[in-house]
């Protein structure tokens, strides 16, 4: 299975990507990228989408998905 | 369009004027409600110089797309224009603009606070302030 992990702002600077591609059996959710990519437990602010549209951390994944991570967002 | 992502500073008054001109059927909206908002110059009692706006291609512009349709169809709006800067802005740069036109004042005023409020809480944009000393990450928004 082949996920695309894109980061924004301050999650981006963390990781130190901006995107990344996870190849990987055994993931399931959107949590199990997040622990592949960052090898930590989500903290609990953190805002998720999936192809582009918001999910939880325990929404299922497919091969091909886009899954980004970001902070609280502070726009407007 | 009535959703747009700006790269480069833009004036919301004129903005406003040519989409009423160009885009309004005349004599149909009695009202338009606007809020426009702009980059001060101090944040959590520290002087801040500019800032950078990051936003997600893509799924910032489906969400104000989707905040901008739901709230014409729920208010019953003529229509509704939403731009939002994003790159490095200055104090004094406005940074959003949302405006509602419907019949009457009531639907505009309630669509255009709705959006604001849905924008601040849902939009994907993040600052970084340029401080003095340094750069920080805002970290949340207050609520409206």
């Amino acid at each position: 299975m082949t996920i695309n992990v894109r980061f924004f702002a301050s999650l981006r600077e963390r990781i130190g990507h901006a995107t990344l591609t996870v190849e990987a059996d055994g993931i399931a959710s959107a949590r199990d990228v997040w622990k592949a990519v960052s090898g930590e437990s989500p903290d609990e602010e953190m805002l998720v989408a999936i192809n582009k549209e918001y999910a939880g951390l325990d929404r299922a994944v497919a091969d091909g998905d886009e899954v980004a991570f970001f902070p609280p967002v502070t726009g407007g | 369009m009535t959703v747009e992502i700006r790269e480069h500073p833009f004036d919301p008054w004129q903005a406003v004027s040519e989409y009423r001109s160009t885009r309004l059927a005349s004599g149909k909206s009695g009202a338009s409600a606007v809020f426009v908002g702009t980059m001060r110059d101090f944040n959590e009692g520290d002087e801040v110089q500019a800032m950078v706006l990051e936003h997600y291609p893509g799924m910032t512009e489906q969400q104000l797309e989707d905040m901008r349709s739901e709230a014409v169809s729920k208010h019953g709006l003529e229509d509704a224009l939403v731009v939002h800067r994003v790159g490095i802005v200055h104090p004094g740069d406005d940074i959003v603009l949302v405006a509602a036109f419907s019949a009457h004042r009531k639907e505009a005023l309630a669509a255009c606070r709705e959006m604001m409020e849905t924008l601040k809480s849902t939009a994907p944009f993040w600052k970084k302030e340029t401080l003095a000393e340094g750069e920080r990450w805002v970290e949340r928004n207050t609520p409206g």
